[in-house]
């Protein structure tokens, strides 16, 4: 096997206002033709840093040393990326390496069409317009997008994003290159989505031979496709080791540490058991807090066009003390469903009660007394508290709105008390958002939902902007919490396996409606209808010898769905 | 340039606070020990920047001027900044028809030459008799109508983009009335390019009330000094060769206005860190960033999360579609 990338002690250091910060420290990797290469690691540990300095695509304010030795295709040259700049750098992107970004909504620029953006790219490595056309539409063939003569004049919205996430990937075959860069290049799609693209990238690997550089977080896409996984850990690789010795016997705590969080569908179902062994048979007679039945929501559209339905027809309920799962891809309704039962989007047709309100023509005024029965945790961190106010600030206004405290400090101990049941400590209170991060705030997010002591929370993809290790802790907290409160929820996410973690109950919701409802194990154990198989089926797990069975069963459903 | 703009502006400010001690006349004193000054006298001892045609001394106008100017910046932004800051905020917190019935007002209002408007506004005010607080509210007014439009514009887009913040919402869920969120939530994130427009709407408010003094529609010397009506006044002394009546007050004008434009332009600068000038760093220096679990307390890594946290957010946004 030949070496296509060789990184000798690569050092990358960012100017800051606060001075400079060394990203990747003392980096050595290689891949050979034919190899796929993981890098593993949470966020800031410097693994898209890496991966942008083999292209050469650091920022001004970066300095790189060391060495990051490019082969090209046929073996005859090697260039140091490092060491190159201008012309030079822009001959080797694309011809030796090339790359596939996370968001193919925004790598490809609406302006022009795919074929336009294709071409730009042939035409820079001084293809002829004609041949650089025909070499378009038969690469845009090669990655499986149908009637690719006709397609290759549409602009990028007229694709969805898988198909666009193929076209990106098109754009970095299209040259040939002898390494391919793939950074995150599936967490912005849904997970049948992924399995698609993760069979596309194998399929470049086995079709092209070229070597892939993979840069992820998911240990499940891990599992699929790599040979060879390096962890990164503060801007240092770890671990490197074959993928299956490092899912089976890894070396360092960190490793392990990283790869126990990981939550697998299954996981769940023995706490799940344990509560639906404590609650009476009064239980399920009981009424429930939200009923909905027939419940639809609509989006007005523009004028003179019809509104989306973006919830048709669900019908749904959540009992006292118990956590319904609500999973779905982007787009199925289910943060509207959410939404709705918070009063923050109207319902447009059949019936929602919450808490023995109708919701279907509410008005504010009425509703108002609700809200504090209902605690609601955003999906994201970074935005869910005012910049300019203090955690404590920001927990104790439910209590100044309620009209239960004068002044944010006569909740002070009651703050307290709340940062201290969600694990964070007191002094956390003085500080300001910015200086938490992501899973503390998302804990003390947790607390503002619980300060009032809730009957109903409803999480909106409380874990999907964290990290999994601290996805792990928030989730462990979230049930800890769920135990001690007692509160009934609606858990929202696309991930089955958090869902798994914590739900009594699963509601499956495709394109708006509800596809299946039941227990986890029997949505999970035993799904009945093929959507939710197939939803189960693309779902990586992190174990790279279960994942390849996985991958046969997943394609003889599609195929049977043929 | 930040340096720059604020020495001009600040001598500019002290010279207003300062004015009756500075000066070595008063704005409309014609004698001094009951002989008068004489009109168009060249710079002398007596009078350093020499006298106006109408027998007035030069530096005293143009000091007490940047009084006149100063007051009418204050009457202009407080009118404007109230009225336009709460009409944007609540217009581009509660949409509807009452937003876009103001979008199309403010923008009439743009369409409309401002110079027109302060012609009007100082008849109609000051009924054609000149005073003090009549020119300078005329001024400050027709100024106030025009930069209403601006103040709305610039805080109901920066609401808009609050509004859709999860702060915001779960202010909602928790029941806030609207107008706690308004005030609480919404409006302390949406101040930050006010400062900016302040400056930029300061020189203009100058530009304004010199420009209604050089048209005739000033303030009359024997009520304030002001720097338009001099330059009006000392028209028909440029071709006669009299320098000094038209260079001071037109001077003092470039200046002030220079100054506060320099200090917005260099906020701008400053409030946005890709024009902070910033070094390279050396060769792979500087530590490595802690941002590992277990050190999930240090603010480094709160901030490597933040960035994780901002690039996954729009990938999940269309959920709610």
């Amino acid at each position: 096997m030949t070496t296509v990338l060789r990184i000798d002690s690569l050092g990358v250091s960012f100017a800051t206002d606060a001075g400079a910060v060394k990203a990747v420290d003392d980096v050595s990797l290689e891949v050979a033709r034919g190899e796929v290469l993981a890098i593993v690691g949470e966020s800031g540990s410097g693994k898209t840093v890496t991966a942008k300095s083999i292209l050469g695509l650091l920022p001004e304010t970066a300095t790189a040393n060391g060495v990051v030795m490019l082969s090209s295709r046929d073996g005859q040259s090697e260039h140091d990326v490092v060491a190159m700049s201008g012309p030079a750098l822009r001959e080797v992107r694309g011809r030796d390496a090339a790359m596939v970004f996370q968001e193919p909504s925004t790598a490809l620029n609406p302006v022009f069409t795919v074929g336009w953006q294709l071409i730009e790219g042939l035409r820079a490595h001084g293809v002829p317009r004609k041949r650089a056309r025909e070499r378009a539409i038969e690469i845009l063939g090669t990655v499986g997008i149908p009637d690719p003569e006709e397609r290759i004049d549409h602009y990028p919205h007229q694709f969805s994003g898988g198909q666009k996430q193929r076209i990106v990937i098109a754009m970095a075959l299209v040259l040939e290159p002898g390494l391919i860069v793939a950074d995150e290049p599936t967490t912005a799609l849904d997970v049948t989505v992924q399995a698609e693209i993760l069979d596309l990238l194998r399929r470049c690997r086995d079709e092209f031979g070229a070597g892939i550089v993979l840069i992820t977080h998911n240990m499940g896409v891990v599992a699929d496709l790599a040979d060879r996984v390096a962890v990164m850990y503060q801007g240092r690789v770890i671990e490197q080791a074959d993928v299956r010795t490092l899912f089976s016997a890894p070396q360092t705590e960190y490793t392990r540490a990283l790869l126990d969080a990981v939550p697998y569908v299954g996981h769940g179902r023995s706490a799940a058991a344990a509560r639906a062994a404590a609650r009476t048979g009064e239980w399920s007679t009981s009424a429930a807090l939200v009923e909905a039945s027939g419940l639809e929501v609509t989006y007005p559209g523009r004028l003179g066009r019809h509104g989306f339905h973006a919830v048709r027809g669900v019908d749904l309920s959540i009992r006292a003390g118990e956590v319904l799962g609500l999973v779905g891809e982007s787009g199925s309704g289910k943060s509207t469903i959410g939404r709705a039962i918070a009063g923050l989007t109207r319902v447009t047709g059949g019936s929602l009660r919450v808490l023995d309100h109708e919701l279907n023509g509410v008005r504010e005024r009425e509703f108002r007394a609700v809200r504090s029965r209902i605690g609601f945790v955003f999906q994201d961190p970074a935005s869910s508290f005012d910049p300019r106010r203090t955690i404590a600030d920001a927990v104790a206004e439910p209590f100044l709105i309620h009209g239960r405290a004068e002044h944010p400090g006569d909740a002070r101990a009651q703050v307290d008390e709340l940062l201290e049941a969600v694990q964070l400590p007191r002094a956390y209170g003085d500080r300001f958002p910015f200086e938490l991060s992501g899973g503390q705030r998302q804990r003390a997010s947790l607390a503002r939902a619980l300060a009032l002591r809730p009957e109903l929370l409803i999480a909106d993809e409380p874990t999907s902007a964290l990290d999994v290790s601290v996805q792990a802790r928030v989730l462990e907290l979230f049930a800890e919490l769920q135990r001690e409160f007692g509160f009934a929820c609606l858990f929202i996410s696309h991930d089955l396996a958090v869902v798994d973690l914590v739900a009594d109950r699963i509601a499956v919701l495709h394109r708006g409606e509800l596809v299946e409802v039941g227990t986890s194990a029997e949505v999970l154990g035993d799904p009945r209808e093929p959507y939710t198989q197939r939803l189960l089926a693309s779902l990586p797990v992190p174990d790279p010898v279960a994942q390849a069975e996985r991958r046969e069963t997943l394609r003889a459903l599609r195929d049977a769905e043929r | 340039m930040l340096i720059a703009g604020l020495v001009i502006t600040g001598v500019f400010l002290l010279t207003a606070l300062l004015a009756p001690l500075l000066a070595p006349y008063g704005f409309d004193q014609l004698r001094a020990d009951g002989e008068a000054f004489g009109a168009q006298r060249p710079p002398s001892a007596e009078h350093l920047l020499g006298t106006t045609v109408g027998g007035y001394d030069v530096l005293s106008r143009v000091l007490w001027g940047a009084q006149t100017a100063v007051l009418v910046i204050i009457v202009a932004i407080a009118l404007s900044i109230v009225v336009g800051v709460l009409l944007g905020l609540v217009s581009g917190y509660l949409g509807g028809w009452l937003d876009r019935v103001l979008v199309v007002v403010c923008d009439a209002i743009y369409a409309f030459p401002s110079l027109l408007l302060a012609i009007l506004m100082s008849i109609v005010i000051s009924g054609g008799q000149s005073s003090l607080w009549g020119g300078l509210l005329a001024a400050a007014i027709s100024i106030t109508v025009v930069f209403i439009p601006q103040y709305f514009r610039v805080v109901r887009s920066e609401v808009v983009r609050v509004k859709a913040e999860a702060f915001v919402e779960s202010a909602k869920v928790l029941g806030a009335p609207a107008g706690r969120i308004m005030l609480r939530s919404v409006l302390p994130n949406a101040t930050r390019t006010l400062p900016l427009i302040v400056t930029l709407n300061a020189s203009e408010a100058i530009l304004t009330l010199a420009g209604l003094g050089f048209l005739g529609f000033g303030i009359e010397p024997t009520a304030a000094a002001e720097w338009g009506y001099d330059l009006n006044k000392a028209l028909s002394d440029v071709t006669s060769g009299i320098w000094w009546t038209s260079m001071f007050p037109g001077l003092a004008i470039v200046l002030a206005v220079l100054g506060i434009t320099l200090v917005g332009e260099s906020l701008n600068d400053l409030a946005d860190p890709r024009l902070r000038g910033r070094r390279r760093a050396g060769v792979s220096s500087g530590a490595v960033a802690e941002t590992s679990v277990a050190a999930e307390a240090t603010p480094a890594s709160a901030v490597a999360e933040n960035a994780a946290g901002s690039t996954a957010a729009p990938a999940r946004e269309d959920d709610l579609r």
